[in-house]
């Protein structure tokens, strides 16, 4: 993980994150947040949370960039969207989760061990291989990297699971999986270009 | 009645049985269903943390498919494909800046999409195309007496809330009980089920579903119906964790809503891949008249 080692590191990618917020639609609602706590109370995962939803937007508008990037608040975000649906200053708070994950993962601030960081990564590389999420592909290269007890903990249930047909070794490959680098790597261009 | 079809990566996988089940319970129904063209992943909730356009993109290139391939809807079952597919809909009406970045992306790989592709859940498409009273009239095998928890998950309402409610939905209660079974007050229809967090975080997504189940079990339910294969594999694959971790037992039957609805509507639970199903869904069958 990158350590943020002076106040002046800290500032300037604030400003940066700030402007990757701002720049999603609806992102300049989060100046609204009125600190009412809806969010962490309708958090099915916040209890599980080093600070829940609404202590994250306040560290986020006070520059404490240390603490939104390290917490594991982003990644414990299971995208039910509660807190979105009820927020009354119309904040779109679970996309603003997925815009600090994005965030956490561009600049490399995301923890090098963390479990959903590695899903995330793996579920793209599936997708973009083979046009689809191949599932069990990604489960065994997340068990192989990151979680060598889940074969164990779940035999059982794969097991029938296996049997039933509901778990296809091989993966199907759309025709024009090459698509999806295309528009991946147009997308990457133009970030570049608007830089 | 024709739809453009989108299964989705799951129903490929550990939610065969929703896709199965779909084309089975639609085929009585009289709906015919064309499977989208080389449709690809709609990017779930792990693109939106890459790039949020990329998710667009991606997710854009299947409507765009859908729209050069039919006039048709798009019917899409699972509640996390609906939900993508038509938020990329609703951020490309609502943000000028997507709808180009997106019709950039595509050009890219010769394609373009005009935002209007209408995007539908399948309870959508049962409810309000064909609607409760021609559905009741189909019914071949009445559901009576049965208790059905109506777990509608996350994503199938939340966050647009296009045909149901965000907090208290009623289509799927609305539905079974057309098709005569007693739909149970469940606490839990609408709370997360962990999602992908069963991977990461277990410990977490143990004791949602441990909420979810209980809440079932206490409300008297005979069997849990879901909308989204992330729910069934959660609530259903993982009973004998969440049985080891919180001491309880567990043994409840948990099916696609298309399983039991295909029931309803005379066909075979092999028909309907019941058999594909974990947690035994004997009872759930056996209760049924015939």
């Amino acid at each position: 993980m990158t350590e943020l080692a002076t106040t002046a590191q800290a500032k300037a990618l604030h400003e940066q994150f700030s402007h990757d917020v701002m720049s999603m639609p609806g992102g300049e609602k989060i100046k609204i947040c009125q600190q009412c706590g809806t969010c962490t109370g309708s958090c099915p995962t916040s209890y599980l949370m080093d600070w829940g939803p609404r202590e994250i937007i306040a560290a986020f508008r006070a520059g404490m960039i240390d603490r939104v990037v390290k917490s594991n608040t982003i990644w414990l975000c299971t995208s039910c969207y509660s807190c979105t649906v009820r927020c009354p200053a119309g904040i779109k708070i679970t996309d603003l989760m997925y815009e600090l994950k994005r965030i956490a993962i561009k600049y490399d601030l995301a923890p090098k061990d963390g479990k959903s960081p590695a899903m995330t990564k793996y579920f793209v590389e599936s997708v973009h291989k083979h046009g689809r999420n191949h599932e069990v592909e990604l489960m065994a290269k997340f068990m192989l990297t990151k979680d060598w007890g889940l074969p164990f903990k779940f035999m059982g249930t794969g097991m029938k699971l296996f049997t039933a047909g509901r778990l296809p070794l091989v993966a199907k490959n759309i025709r024009g999986r090459d698509e999806l680098d295309k528009i991946s790597a147009y997308l990457d261009e133009q970030e570049a270009k608007s830089r | 009645m024709r739809y453009l079809y989108y299964p989705g990566c799951s129903a490929e996988a550990t939610g065969k049985a929703y896709d199965i089940s779909t084309r089975e319970l639609m085929g009585r129904l009289g709906v015919e269903l064309i499977e989208l063209d080389d449709w690809n992943c709609c990017g779930a909730t792990s693109y939106f943390s890459v790039r949020e356009l990329d998710s667009f993109a991606i997710a854009a290139r299947n409507l765009a498919i859908a729209q050069r391939q039919g006039d048709e809807d798009l019917c899409v079952i699972c509640n996390a494909c609906y939900t993508t597919l038509a938020k990329t809909n609703r951020y490309m009406a609502e943000s000028k800046e997507v709808f180009a970045a997106v019709n950039g992306a595509l050009g890219a790989v010769d394609r373009a999409y005009d935002g209007t592709k209408p995007v539908r859940h399948i309870m959508d498409v049962l409810i309000n195309d064909i609607g409760l009273e021609a559905l009741e009239a189909k019914v071949t095998n009445r559901l009576t007496g049965l208790k059905v928890a109506c777990y509608y998950g996350c994503q199938y309402s939340r966050p647009m809330g296009a045909f149901d409610d965000t907090e208290f939905p009623v289509t799927m209660d609305n539905f079974f009980r057309a098709l005569g079974a007693e739909t149970v007050d469940f606490p839990g229809k609408v709370k997360c089920c962990g999602g992908m967090m069963m991977l990461t975080k277990e410990e977490g997504a143990l004791r949602l579903c441990h909420e979810l189940l209980k809440g079932a079990q206490d409300a008297g339910a005979d069997v849990i119906v879901c909308a989204c294969p992330l729910c069934e594999m959660n609530v259903e694959g993982y009973q004998p964790r969440v049985n080891k971790t919180f001491g309880t037992d567990f043994d409840i039957p948990v099916m696609y809503f298309t399983q039991l609805a295909g029931l309803a509507f005379g066909a075979d639970p092999r028909q309907l891949a019941i058999d594909k199903q974990i947690v035994s869904c004997d009872r759930v069958v056996a209760a049924i008249p015939a």
